[in-house]
């Protein structure tokens, strides 16, 4: 019988229809516009635009310093669900609510608070530049409390002042500023797709896996792991894309000096600041088809682990 | 059958009405840090027309950064009247869609801007790294907060104002004003995105040793902060920034406001506007009103863009376009 394969569900071609047409004007006439107007230029003239030193060095910071943010909010965001999903202490709702607040917080807000306390004069960005100091009368009160003598703690706190001397990381106004922002604005992503999926996971599992003789490292890696991975890639996923985009935070702890700590969304502003319209697009044009490669390859790589894990089940 | 009744026609024919009726409003689409400044002109400004017309007048402000607030303009925002602090935001809404009339710096006096400033020092109390002139900015260990000339006017006249006068100090030779601009700007760590952000990295988190902003923000900046921990520096020569503004000759047609926006703009340069000009810190056009402020305004001497460098037109090209002399600088320090 020449009958076409039929869904169980109705409103198939509704749905569908409904999909498309809305996707396409909130995402991609939008996105279009980017490339119409980009190739207002000619092949040769964008890619002399896109391929300028500055811009290709804010590409590497922007998706460099995003991956690495996105890479380590994976890590502690996966510690952070962990803990809120298995253990209960007093004030875990409280904990749960400010996972939040990078989401809820304007994010110029966020750049500024992060600035004061990283920069040179702010109280932990000081401790980072000059840790000598801190280590040094730390290790001074601690010898007092040992009972030695007074004397020498000072000669011990200036030991430490001149070997830690040098040894100082900045973080305001370099590339390790923007990973701190990035990180920041990252963090709920990966701990809000996390955390339904360890709600729902079986103590049982890990128990079978244990009474099967599993090392508990062997259960976190053949049995837990392989159900958090999809979700754990939405979360970086996400975390990336957030971070890719990111503009008002970034901004104000950057430093935003050439060649080094400016990021792409800013070299579009410089672009538009100085009326060139076409160029801006044109730089957005590229970044647009570089945040999707990369998300593609996320979206590849999570169906890929999920087929594993349903072909481990069955 | 009738198809509306009788109240429902009325209660039509009133809300069609409405707009007409409505209070004469105008739209003042300005820069970041004009808002001070526009909230004392405004209320004075209606005031003097209810006096005169015995109507009332509505101002509606708008306020961001100037080219961002031009481009807003030139896609549709509907303003009678634009007042910016760099002419390439009015030049740009001549260019596009012909918004504004070719001439309009001759529409109103002094090239149609109502008041200026000038790029000054800012420097830490006592002036610790002794700064007196430009020179002391390209000194090897010194450090100078700029906005990014890419990004903000105030960056970019900074800019200017260090070519300009290297310019003159070394008899036009444009290759030693280069060489000496690099090395003013190897002196930034931070380029901020605007003059409000240099203000804040100079004076909250404590870094550099001399800010390059106009005299307006250090004014403010002695005011909130307090008189005890910086002082202005004048150099010797710097440039002058005039502010300009423009009646948008497409809307007020549309809108029929042209004579409310004309007599808005003619407020400005009027004494009683440029007496409030003065008290926010901008150097007045009218000479009686600047003699009466003298002591906050110190003579200096000064260039414009259009004097010693040939123009907005040609300045946007030779130094802030992609390559030119400002990327060059930047990009092989």
């Amino acid at each position: 019988m020449a009958r076409r394969h039929k869904s169980v569900l109705p409103g198939f071609s509704l749905t569908l229809g409904y999909t498309l047409l809305y996707l396409s004007l909130i995402v991609l006439i939008p996105l279009a516009a980017v490339f119409l107007k980009s190739a207002e230029l000619s092949p040769a003239e964008f890619w002399k635009v896109v391929s300028a030193p500055r811009v290709v060095a804010s590409y590497k910071v922007s998706f460099g310093l995003s991956l690495a943010a996105a890479a380590i909010n994976s890590v502690f965001g996966l510690l952070l669900a962990w803990s809120l999903v298995r253990y209960s202490f007093p004030g875990k709702k409280l904990v749960d609510a400010l996972v939040d607040l990078p989401f809820a917080l304007p994010t110029a807000v966020a750049g500024i608070a992060l600035t004061a306390l990283y920069a040179s004069n702010g109280w932990l960005g000081k401790l980072l530049e000059t840790p000598g100091p801190f280590i040094g009368s730390l290790l001074a009160a601690l010898w007092l409390r040992l009972g030695g003598t007074e004397q020498a703690a000072e000669s011990l706190s200036g030991a430490c002042v001149e070997a830690l001397a040098g040894w100082g990381v900045k973080v305001a106004y370099t590339p390790l500023g923007i990973l701190v922002a990035l990180i920041f604005i990252g963090l709920p992503f990966v701990v809000r797709t996390v955390q339904p999926i360890l709600e729902d996971l079986d103590m049982e599992l890990e128990e079978a896996a244990a009474s099967l003789g599993a090392q508990r490292w062997q259960t976190f890696y053949r049995v837990l792991l392989p159900i958090l991975l999809p979700a754990l890639l939405t979360g970086f996923a996400l975390a990336f894309a957030r971070a890719v985009g990111e503009y008002g935070s970034v901004i104000f702890i950057a430093g935003n000096t050439p060649l080094v700590s400016e990021i792409t969304p800013l070299i579009i502003i410089t672009k538009l600041e100085q009326y060139d319209y076409v160029g801006a697009t044109a730089v957005a044009a590229v970044m647009l088809l570089l945040s999707f490669v990369l998300l593609l390859l996320i979206n590849v790589l999570q169906a890929w682990s999920g087929q594993r894990i349903r072909r481990g089940r069955g | 059958m009738r198809a509306l009744s009788f109240p429902l026609y009325l209660s039509l024919l009133a809300f069609l009405a409405l707009p007409v009726r409505a209070e004469l409003s105008l739209l003042n689409v300005s820069y970041d840090v004009s808002r001070e400044l526009y909230k004392d002109i405004n209320p004075a400004f209606a005031a003097e027309w209810q006096a005169r017309k015995q109507a009332r007048i509505e101002i509606n402000q708008s306020h961001g950064g100037s080219s961002k607030q031009a481009l807003s303009v030139a896609a549709g925002l509907e303003a009678d009247v634009v007042t910016m602090n760099q002419s390439p935001d009015i030049d740009i809404l001549v260019e596009r869609g012909a918004l504004v009339a070719a001439d309009w710096k001759r529409r109103f006096p002094h090239g149609s801007a109502p008041y200026t400033t000038v790029s000054v020092f800012l420097v830490r109390k006592g002036n610790p790294k002794g700064i007196k002139d430009w020179a002391d900015l390209a000194r090897p260990g010194i450090s100078v907060i700029v906005p990014n000339p890419k990004t903000s006017g105030n960056g970019r006249y900074t800019y200017l104002a260090a070519w300009g006068q290297a310019l003159q100090k070394n008899g036009n030779n444009a290759a030693e004003a280069q060489k000496f601009v690099a090395a003013l700007f190897k002196n930034v760590p931070v380029l901020d995105g605007g003059g409000r952000g240099a203000t804040t990295t100079f004076t909250q988190r404590d870094i550099g040793d001399v800010l390059v902003t106009f005299e307006n923000e250090a004014a403010l900046i002695a005011d909130e902060l307090g008189d005890e921990r910086f002082e202005v520096v004048y150099p010797a020569l710097t440039i002058e920034a005039a502010a300009p503004v423009a009646i948008v000759d497409k809307v007020v047609d549309k809108r029929g406001t042209r004579e409310a926006a004309t007599a808005y703009l003619n407020f400005l340069f009027s004494p009683a506007g440029q007496q409030i000009i003065a008290r926010h810190h901008f150097r007045p056009r009218d000479p009686a009103v600047l003699r009466q402020y003298a002591a906050h305004f110190p003579a200096v001497r000064t260039f414009t863009v259009e004097s010693a460098l040939g123009g907005w037109a040609a300045v946007q090209k030779t130094h802030f376009a992609d390559g030119g002399i400002y990327d060059q600088i930047v990009e092989h320090p």
